[in-house]
């Protein structure tokens, strides 16, 4: 192995998986620097999940290299296995159980587990560290699933669509949770379908469209290399409003103006948000 | 932008991991557990074959000719070994059918579980309420139904491997049937139809020597028809003898099946387990 593929927590180059005639990722290449929070961002059925699945080790691929922490995921050992964490996109903890015994049940499974009263106070449950999980409201139970996918101290966490049903609030505070396991030194993969969270946790995301990269970098790096062009609006005296798109803004204001002498009527100047840049890259500008 | 910035792990060096065995015990009694509180799971498991002892032993209770016991005294250890394969086939069968579709199973699998423990767990849970099983049984045949218990310590013996080779045997065919339904929905149904239809040709709810020779033979290939006969072996009198097909216990041969049908399950289980619905591919 190069010094430079160690460096990688997950490595995947050329992936591809077929369902039938439908092709849900077509020559994937991905590339996870340990200690990262890499965010993979793509409409619904874009291939987010088949490809978090075949890096969890629980669906096979039809072609591609994969190296998740070193191994093969279609081959992962327990040893392997120990050092990814998992939160599942579907809730599927005992419900009979409390959210105690689960965690602390779950630890066994681990050689150098977190404490379970130490995780169950960094997703927030303590209140509800003796209430059977069928009676956690779905907030509660995601927070369960994290608990659960970080109880093992992984080196990697796989989390697909964390968030979704979340309101704003426990969104927020899931990031929060997120940054805090970030801080750690977890190396993260999240899969979402919100843009705001994935420019709010990612050091680096991908975008994916009909099982393709469609760009991949920081944030803003990102907003910069493909959100060129500028909108200006503006009233003219007539009263109707005005929307141009243009690579030189400064030069349309300067002529709006000469033209108006003195105070432009509803003048505003955009730049393309990453949501415009994400909208046209998945080819859903007509979205907005 | 809010995000952290890098920072890397120091690794540490790999730490053992944990045994199946000490494992399997703990899920086990997790199993168990969670088995105790779902109360009407409870109270449906162990009702249901004292249920069916009290109405057949009292709907059909005369003498049975030649063989110096009641009608009644023979349902006892029909019913037992019936109690002995709802509590592993048939609640193994529907239990990890529904834990398959709702994913517990491929939650499981992300862990480092060692798969044993799984099955382990599963077999104490099945050895704890397979024995309650049968004590409840015990205790309504010989308070109502006027079983005698055996004297004779080679019969507890007997009983103890009946018991065992038994309740493994069904245990791993629950497993193994549990990845025949589709959904969880369809479970009971799949897991109850072949149950039943075994409960009928091996003389659980009707006596072998009114049972046509064909569908002995059928219920013969598998373990419940001999359970019964074991059992009945160990609790009735040799008078009884005469009502088998064979005109005596066969204890041997009862083993052999068992034993047989405990290797055959545990291929069977091996070859078709799977950790996920087959929509999850």
């Amino acid at each position: 192995m190069t010094a430079h593929a160690k460096e990688l927590a997950v490595d995947v180059r050329g992936l591809r998986k077929q369902y039938g005639d439908v092709t849900a990722v077509d020559g994937i290449d991905l590339g996870i620097r340990k200690g990262e929070v890499f965010g993979l961002l793509g409409p619904n059925g874009a291939g987010k999940s088949t490809t978090v699945e075949i890096l969890q080790g629980n669906r096979d691929r039809d072609a591609g290299e994969v190296s998740v922490l070193g191994s093969d995921p279609a081959h992962g050992t327990r040893a392997w296995r120990s050092r990814v964490g998992i939160v599942w996109q579907d809730e599927s903890a005992p419900a009979e159980l409390t959210v105690g015994e689960t965690v602390r049940h779950f630890a066994r499974y681990y050689p150098r587990p977190r404490d379970p009263g130490e995780v169950i106070g960094l997703v927030g449950l303590e209140a509800k560290e003796n209430s059977r999980i069928k009676a956690l409201s779905g907030g509660q139970r995601r927070r369960l699933d994290v608990a659960l996918g970080v109880i093992g101290d992984p080196e990697l966490l796989l989390l697909d669509e964390p968030t979704t049903g979340f309101d704003p609030a426990a969104r927020r505070q899931f990031w929060d949770l997120i940054r805090k396991l970030a801080d750690e030194g977890t190396t993260i993969l999240l899969t979402t379908h919100y843009l705001e969270e994935a420019e709010a946790l990612a050091h680096r995301l991908a975008i994916i469209s009909r099982g393709q990269v469609v760009a991949e970098g920081e944030p803003t790096a990102l907003r910069q290399r493909h959100g060129t062009g500028a909108t200006v609006e503006w009233i003219e005296p007539d009263g109707v409003p005005r929307t141009e798109h243009t690579d030189t803004p400064t030069r349309t204001v300067a002529e709006l103006m000469r033209r108006f002498d003195g105070e432009i009527p509803g003048l505003r100047v955009g730049r393309p948000t990453l949501e415009d840049v994400y909208l046209r890259l998945t080819g859903q500008e007509d979205a907005r | 932008m809010t995000t952290t910035a890098v920072r890397s792990r120091t690794e540490a060096p790999a730490a053992r991991l944990p045994g199946a065995w000490g494992l399997g015990l703990r899920q086990g009694a997790l199993e168990l557990k969670q088995f105790f509180r779902q109360r009407d799971q409870v109270v449906f498991t162990f009702a249901f074959p004292v249920v069916f002892l009290f109405l057949f032993a009292s709907i059909f209770s005369d003498d049975v000719e030649g063989a110096g016991i009641t009608a009644s005294q023979l349902y006892v250890p029909a019913m037992m070994a019936a109690g002995i394969m709802s509590t592993s086939f048939q609640s193994l069968g529907i239990s990890i059918a529904i834990e398959r579709d709702e994913k517990v199973l491929r939650r499981l699998r992300g862990t480092p579980m060692p798969p044993a423990a799984y099955f382990l767990g599963k077999i104490w849970l099945v050895l704890v309420t397979g024995l309650l099983e049968t004590v409840i049984l015990l205790a309504v045949g010989t308070t109502l139904y006027d079983v005698e218990l055996p004297s004779d310590a080679a019969r507890w013996f007997d009983f103890a491997w009946i018991f065992v080779l038994g309740l493994t045997a069904c245990a791993l065919l629950g497993i193994a049937i549990s990845s025949l339904p589709k959904t969880s929905k369809s479970a009971s149904s799949v897991v109850v139809l072949p149950f039943l239809v075994l409960q009928f040709i091996s003389g659980v709810y009707i006596a072998i020597d009114t049972i046509p020779d064909w569908m002995l033979n059928i219920g013969a290939l598998f373990p419940l028809k001999w359970m019964c006969q074991g059992l009945r072996g160990v609790f009735l009198p040799e008078s009884a003898q005469v009502l088998e097909q064979a005109g005596g216990w066969e204890f041997g041969r009862v083993a052999l099946v068992l034993a047989a049908w405990c290797v055959g399950g545990l291929l069977l289980c091996l070859l078709t387990f799977r950790w996920k619905n087959r929509r999850d591919g």
